[in-house]
Parts: structure tokens; sequence; C-alpha cells
């Protein structure tokens, strides 16, 4: 029992990491229709400005550590978000109009641009951060010697993703942006009649879901210490398989998405076999897009007239 | 106040390869009236309404927006969002177009837009609240309101606008369009489908909108009964071409536009206004 308690725990946090990737590519599929394959690296590009900003940080003497997380998030967010403008600006928006597949294959070249830049600007080693938040709390002491155990890490990873998670919600639900970005995913060509500029919001998508993203990717690197070019592959892939399997389109779904990914992968890892981890997660997916080709909470499509 | 029409297309032409769909027409909607755009299925008359709100750059001729303060938009050169913005165009569809996911107050509080962009300072002051923002929210939802309660839909305002009657629902199109304040009004066939005591309150609330808020109207119908009642000004297309203008009563009386309701060609209806054959 107490062995479950702690993948539990551990499931969840990993979920929360892919749950907040996961909505980067729910919200761009719901609003332009495509998948935006570039997201991982987006993902990827917000923990190496995550470390880098970090490591300028204490270079210049900041001893705090929660003012230094707080710096490191804001810069990370801000920076990625312009990441995603750029993308968005020079790779998909000259595409819109054009054939179908067109913005997906760029997004897939896009992807290859950032993982080459990055190896190529970064180095391609892993790079390694020493743990900044330790500490934790014994929940229960096991007869045999086993511990569930809760670190500060988790705690932090778990609520700054319910806190983010809250105020997008309240962005998309409340706010005159969040009307608009609806507005446009239902009918773009009213919404543009209306006066809503189209361009513009889709642009505001891409930044807030390459935040979402950075996000994730800091909290990556504070979790496992380290970050490599080549993470955002898999870790994209997951968040996608995550967003799809919630229903692509549905915000809630991307979250439960996540979750149910995070979980299927550490519960496996836990009772089954690690290398067999990525199959377990996969499986799940087919078996559930059998069955319930929408996912989980996503809407039948209806026919746009 | 300028005296000029709210609205003049001169010599506007639309082609589509060989086909000529729009044919040098002119014509002008005057300021606080009604001007309907009729004509038998397939005359052209949403490919005007469509030159008008920037969907297809037309092939010749102008479109002039006239504003009250003497400015002057060339719609044939805006597109897009412009249209509702700078023009202060707004239309509706044949078919209703509302976001039917969001609910009746959203829909119209996305017509809001432009004036909550502004308030907002792009988005970020927004974001963070300041009560400049707050006090416009404030005020677009009473916009809002004020318009659910002349449509009647003052108790449904938070229900989906997908869940809505039909009826509701194209009043609640037109109600959308006004939220965008607009300087001309274009409503495409805004009676159709609707039954006769639905068609009755229509005509009540463009007549309201014309009347106490002085809006100018350009609209498309195929309901002669809504046409008659409210158009101040009807003009009378056919394969293309204008071929009647005039108050409700001359063009009802007109031959060619009697003839082109008939079905019979252009030489049949001259040989009518000349009493022979």
């Amino acid at each position: 029992m107490d062995y479950f308690a702690q993948q539990l725990i551990n499931g969840l946090v990993l979920g929360s990491i892919y749950g907040l990737i996961a909505i980067g590519y729910t919200m761009v599929y719901g609003i332009v229709g495509m998948i935006n394959f570039a997201h991982g690296d987006i993902f990827m590009i917000g923990g190496f400005i995550a470390l880098i900003s970090f490591l300028l940080l204490v270079s210049l003497g900041l001893t705090a550590i929660p003012l230094i997380l707080l710096l490191v998030l804001l810069v990370a967010m801000a920076v990625t978000a312009l990441y995603g403008w750029t993308v968005e600006r020079i790779a998909y928006r000259p595409l819109r109009h054009s054939f179908r597949l067109a913005p997906m294959l760029s997004a897939i070249g896009m992807s290859f641009v950032l993982t080459n830049y990055s190896q190529v600007a970064q180095g391609a080693r892993v790079k390694p951060v020493p743990p900044i938040i330790t500490g934790g709390y014994t929940l229960h002491e096991g007869a045999e010697g086993f511990a569930v155990r809760l670190s500060n890490m988790q705690i932090m990873v778990v609520s700054v993703t319910i806190v983010l998670l809250a105020m997008f919600t309240w962005l998309v639900s409340r706010t005159r942006l969040g009307r608009d970005m609806r507005a446009c995913e239902q009918d773009q060509t009213m919404a543009a009649l209306l006066g809503v500029d189209v361009d513009r919001t889709i642009s505001m998508t891409f930044v807030i879901g390459a935040a979402l993203a950075s996000v994730a990717g800091m909290m990556y690197l504070l979790y496992y210490g380290q970050v490599d070019f080549f993470m955002g592959f898999v870790a994209g892939i997951k968040a996608f398989t995550a967003a799809v399997l919630g229903g692509i389109g549905s915000l809630p779904g991307a979250v439960l998405g996540g979750l149910a990914i995070g979980l299927i992968e550490t519960f496996w890892s836990a009772y089954f076999s690690v290398e067999y981890k990525d199959v377990a997660a996969f499986s799940i997916l087919i078996i559930v897009l059998i069955f319930m080709p929408t996912g989980l909470l996503g809407r039948p499509e209806v026919e746009k007239v | 106040m300028s005296g000029e029409p709210i609205l003049s297309v001169d010599r506007l032409t639309m082609r589509f390869g060989g086909i000529i769909a729009v044919q040098d027409l002119s014509f002008a909607a005057e300021r606080k009236k009604i001007t309907a755009l009729i004509g038998p299925n397939g005359a052209g008359k949403t490919t005007v309404f469509n030159c008008i709100t920037g969907f297809y750059k037309p092939t010749g001729g102008a479109i002039r927006l006239n504003h009250d303060d003497g400015r002057q938009s060339a719609l044939e050169r805006l597109n897009d969002f412009r249209i509702a913005k700078q023009a202060k165009v707004a239309r509706t569809f044949q078919n209703i177009r509302l976001f039917p996911g969001m609910t009746a107050l959203e829909n119209l509080m996305v017509a809001q837009h432009n004036t909550l962009m502004r308030a907002s300072g792009f988005t970020f002051l927004g974001l963070i609240g300041v009560p400049t923002y707050r006090d416009a929210e404030k005020r677009a939802i009473a916009l809002a309101s004020d318009w659910l309660k002349r449509i009647n839909l003052l108790d449904r305002a938070d229900d989906a606008a997908g869940n809505l009657a039909y009826g509701d629902q194209r009043r609640l199109e037109i109600a959308r369009a006004m939220c965008t304040e607009p300087a001309l009004l274009c409503l495409d066939e805004p009676a159709a489908g609707l039954n006769a005591r639905e068609s009755a309150a229509l005509s009540e609330l463009l007549q309201s909108i014309r009347g106490e808020l002085g809006t100018s109207i350009l609209l498309i119908e195929h309901d002669m009964s809504v046409v008659m009642e409210i158009s101040d000004h009807i003009v009378v297309m056919d394969h293309g071409v204008k071929i009647a203008q005039g108050t409700p009563r001359e063009v009802r009386d007109d031959p060619k536009v009697i003839a082109a309701y008939l079905g019979t060609d252009e030489e049949e209806a001259a040989a009518v206004m000349e009493g022979g054959s």
C-alpha cells in the first residue's frame, strides 16, 4: 500500500508536467486545427532558458532561492513565449491558407530546427544542475521500513501546476482574450467580421502555450536536475498523446490526459518493467482511442458548414 | 452630419473567371434608412454583400462608406477585421453563424472586442485588471444586457447560443452585429426560416434599430411581407445588374420586376412594358 501511494505521488508529479505541455498542443489544435510538432522543442527551449537564467542569476550573486526561482520562472516564460511567437510568425502564419498538410510539415521542420539549434548553441552533453529545492516530508513509515515521502520539489511542481491551471482557466473563461480565442476556435470568419484580429489572437495562443511549456521545462529541470537538447522529442510526443487521450481541443482533457499518461507510465515502471513504460502508455492510448475515438473529454467532431 | 448616403456603390463589377456575377452595379443606401436588395435566386445579391464586407475583392468599381464625421472608407480595399474596426460595417449570413458553444452574453461580448481592446491597453493591462478596463468590461456587459433585454433573451443570457430556438438565434445574431456599434448593418436574409410571428418580431426589431438608434440598414430578403413593410428604398437585381429601384410601391408595380420574379426573360419583359404582344 505504501509503495502504491509513493508511486501515485510520483505519477501525479510527472503527469503535471505532461499536462502543462499538453495544453499547448490542445489549444493550438483547437484554434488553427494543426498539430504543433515543434511544441515539445519549445518545452526543451524553456528548460534551457530556465537553466541559463538560473546560472546567470547565481553568478550575479543572488542567493535567495525563492527569489531566484521566481525570476527564473518569469524570464523563462517571457523568453520562451517569444520563441513560440516567432515560430508561429515565420513557420505557420505564411502557410495558414495553404493546403492542410503544409503547416504540419513546417512544424516538423521547425522541431528539427529548434533541436539542432540547441545542440549547436548549447552542446550535445546533458546539462546538470545541483538539487536546488531539497527536503520533504515523510508521510508514512511502513512496517518493512519503506517510507512514503513527499519532497518539497514535488509539492512545488504540483502547486505551481495547479496555480497556473487556475489562472489559465480564468483567462480562457473570463477574459476578453479568452473569449476571442474561443470565438476564433468556433468561427474565424465570423470573429473577424466582429472586429477580432484573428492573426493576433492566434499569436497569443502560441505565446500562452509556449509560456506554459516553459514552466513545464523549468519544472523538469528542477525535478530531474538536468536538461539536454533532445528531451523535447519524447516529452513532446508524450504530451501530444496526453492531449489526444484527453480529447484534443479540450483543455481539461489535456490535463486529465497528462495525469493519466504520467500515472500509467509510473505504475507500469513500478510494477512491471521500466523498459516498456512507453509501450504501456501508447498501448493504453490506442485502446482508449479504439473505444472512445474522441478521447476522454472530447466532443464528437461537428461538421462545419 | 453630411447629407451624403451612408453607402455608395459605384459601377461595382465582380467576375469569377468567365462568369459575371455583378456588372456595373451602382446604388446608394441612405443614412438612417432601411435599404433592401432584392431579386430572384442567383441575381448576385450575396456577391454584392461579400464585396461590401471584404470577402471578395471586386473586379472593378468603388464601394464607399461615408461616416458621420465626414471620414470615408474605401470598402473594396479593406478586408478581414478591418471591415468592422475601421469601416464599422457589420453583417450577418444566410445561415446562422453564432458561436454555438459560447453563451448568448459571451457572443455579444466578443462583438465588443474593439472597445474592450482599447480599454485593456492591448491585453496586458486588462490581464492585471486596471480599473479603466474593469469599467469598460462593466459597460460592455451593460450594453450586452441591454440588447438581450431588447430581444427578450435576458433570462437566457448564460445559455449556450447553440441551444436557443431558431428565431431567438436569428435575433441574437442581429444583436451581436449591433454590439459592434456599426455605421451600417448588412443583413443577409434575416427572415429566412422564420414563421409569421417571428418575422413580425424581426420587422419590429429592425424598425427600432433604424428609428431609435438611427443605424442604417442594408438587407437582402426574400420574404416580401418583411421587405415591403420596413424598407424605405428597394434596389432590384437580376442577373447581376440593377433592373429597378424605388419605394416599395414603385418597385411592386414595376413590370420589369414582375417579369424577373415570374421568370420571363428581359425581351419579354420589355415587350410587357411596351404593352405589345
